[in-house]
């Protein structure tokens, strides 16, 4: 299967949309786009939320219609593995033993949901949420589920949770920190989002380790806790991270501790190779000064996307590639609650709270050095429109100013 | 099925026919226009769905949320026409509709 021009692997929001991008761009050589998944590249952020709930069906949730990848001359190659990469010679090797030549690589395959490493890690029932597979899988278990066990209070586990809740089942989250989101937000979010769980029926269990995995009959009966106490669960969730898939491109040679490493055009350190979205680990003008992160979220995956194609375009033209310095944005649904946030809290000093929590509508604004570096923002759209100039422009503004809910954020831009 | 006439960044014009089921924008995602970025996939969480309605359909749609309102202003590619295309359910009482795509759509 010989393929030169550009191979990208993977086909989640990062390399669906660089092989788009690419075409939209106007580039005309082949595109491969190759992914161990057996379907067309879908959205993932519903997967914890809409598409569990079964409010949206697969069809729905496509990131472009089947037909989109032919008619733009970009062939899909389903349910092939990266295994290995010939750097020097522009060779990729698939699981199945095919060698595939390309011009140029783009590395988009994102990461693998981490799992669990106690006793009974592998047992049937124990879930976790990274692919349509997964979800397909958690839902043909749950119509004879009546107890769940979440383990990790992070977004994803969160917004299982209060999907579940919805589906009536009973929920524990487990949370190894002493608060939920402690890795992503600041403890008045925390607080927040702990309450309203509890509120929906959401048993919560903080500063709380997992010992180990509980067997009946060869299945997962529940999770047994550090102290000792079990808690019984017929399905046991694992929201605590990915681990990032650079294996083939880290014994090729790529530089990279935490993911791979890219300059400011989605480069790596080897030859004609890029890499972008969950896996690639780049200096965001947004985190501390010189930081090197790895951001996991559909506007970094999409703007990478954008840079890597641009960057390769101009690479064939000689005109001078595009940098990375787009504004991270996020967003979480959980009940009727809609967080959006804009920047990164990352390396903040201190915070304001503009509104009132019990009202369900506020942002919590996060300061570094006294700039305002992040907002998050729950239903309150507004703040999170308003707020953008104010990261984008780093704004000192006075902190009873920021947190005065009746001057519009937009009078300090 | 209703018909939606859309115009891409190009400028070029072509008319769709597609499901009553869905908003304007999985009617546009689903015509395969890669200019569309709809990142959030509908949720009300960006603003990257933005088009411009024809001024004369406009009064034909459902007046949009507070949030949606919010979401466009901050578009620096605003117009008094401006929609975001998840925001209008796509029904056969539309059927006609044009729809421009914004350039930070």
């Amino acid at each position: 299967m010989p393929s030169i021009g550009t191979l990208i692997v993977g086909a989640g929001h990062a390399g669906a949309q660089a092989a788009a991008s690419l075409r939209q761009f106007g580039y005309d050589k082949p595109i491969t786009l190759l992914t161990e998944e057996t379907d067309p590249p879908y959205e993932r952020p519903p997967l914890s939320k809409d598409y569990l709930a079964r409010d949206k069906t697969f069809d729905a949730i496509l990131l472009r219609p089947a037909s989109f990848w032919a008619s733009k001359n970009i062939t899909l190659t389903l349910g092939q593995r990266a295994v290995a990469i010939d750097a020097a010679g522009h060779v990729l090797h698939t699981a199945d033993g095919t060698a595939i030549t390309y011009e140029t690589l783009i590395w988009a395959a994102g990461g693998h949901a981490r799992r669990l490493a106690c006793t009974g890690h592998h047992l049937t029932g124990i879930h976790t949420i990274r692919t349509r597979a997964d979800v397909d899988l958690m839902q043909a278990e749950l119509a004879h589920t009546e107890t769940v066990a979440v383990i990790g209070g992070g977004y994803i586990g969160l917004e299982a949770a209060a999907v579940l809740r919805k589906l009536g089942k009973s929920v524990v989250v487990i949370e190894m920190q002493d608060r939920v989101l402690a890795r992503v937000a600041g403890p008045a979010l925390s607080r927040f989002y702990e309450e309203e769980h509890r509120l929906h029926g959401v048993t919560l269990l903080l500063n709380t380790a997992v010992d180990c995995i509980e067997e009946r009959d060869g299945r997962a009966a529940g999770v047994r806790l550090a102290n000792g106490t079990i808690i019984a669960a017929e399905m046991i969730v694992v929201g605590v991270g990915i681990i990032p898939a650079v294996a083939p491109l880290r014994e090729a040679g790529a530089a990279g501790a935490n993911g791979i490493d890219v300059d400011d055009h989605c480069r790596t350190s080897l030859p004609d190779i890029y890499a972008i979205g969950d896996c690639a680990a780049h200096i965001n003008p947004y985190a501390p000064a010189g930081q090197r992160i790895r951001l996991e979220s559909v506007q970094n995956a999409n703007d990478q996307a954008a840079i890597a194609a641009k960057s390769i375009i101009a690479a064939a033209t000689g005109a001078p590639a595009p940098q990375y310095d787009a504004v991270p944005w996020f967003w979480s649904n959980q009940y009727d609650l809609r967080l959006q946030t804009i920047g990164l809290s990352t390396g903040y000093d201190d915070t304001v709270l503009r509104g009132d929590p019990a009202a369900r509508s506020f942002s919590l604004i996060y300061l570094r050095a006294g700039q305002v570096i992040a907002l998050d923002c729950v239903n309150a759209t507004r703040d999170y429109v308003q707020g953008k100039p104010l990261v984008v422009n780093r704004r000192i503004i006075d902190k009873a100013l920021l947190a005065d809910t009746a001057i519009p954020l937009k009078t300090h831009g | 099925m209703p018909i939606l006439t859309i115009t891409n960044l190009a400028g070029a014009t072509c008319d769709v026919s597609a499901p009553a089921t869905g908003s304007v924008m999985e009617a546009i995602r689903g015509a395969g226009f890669d200019e569309l970025a709809a990142l959030c996939g509908g949720c009300l969480s960006c603003a990257t769905c933005h088009v411009i309605v024809h001024p004369d359909d406009f009064a034909r749609l459902a007046p949009m949320s507070a949030d949606e309102n919010d979401l466009l202003d901050g578009s620096d590619e605003r117009t008094p026409t401006s929609r975001l295309s998840c925001q209008i359910p796509f029904t056969e009482a539309l059927s006609g509709l044009r729809v421009t795509i914004a350039k930070d759509g």
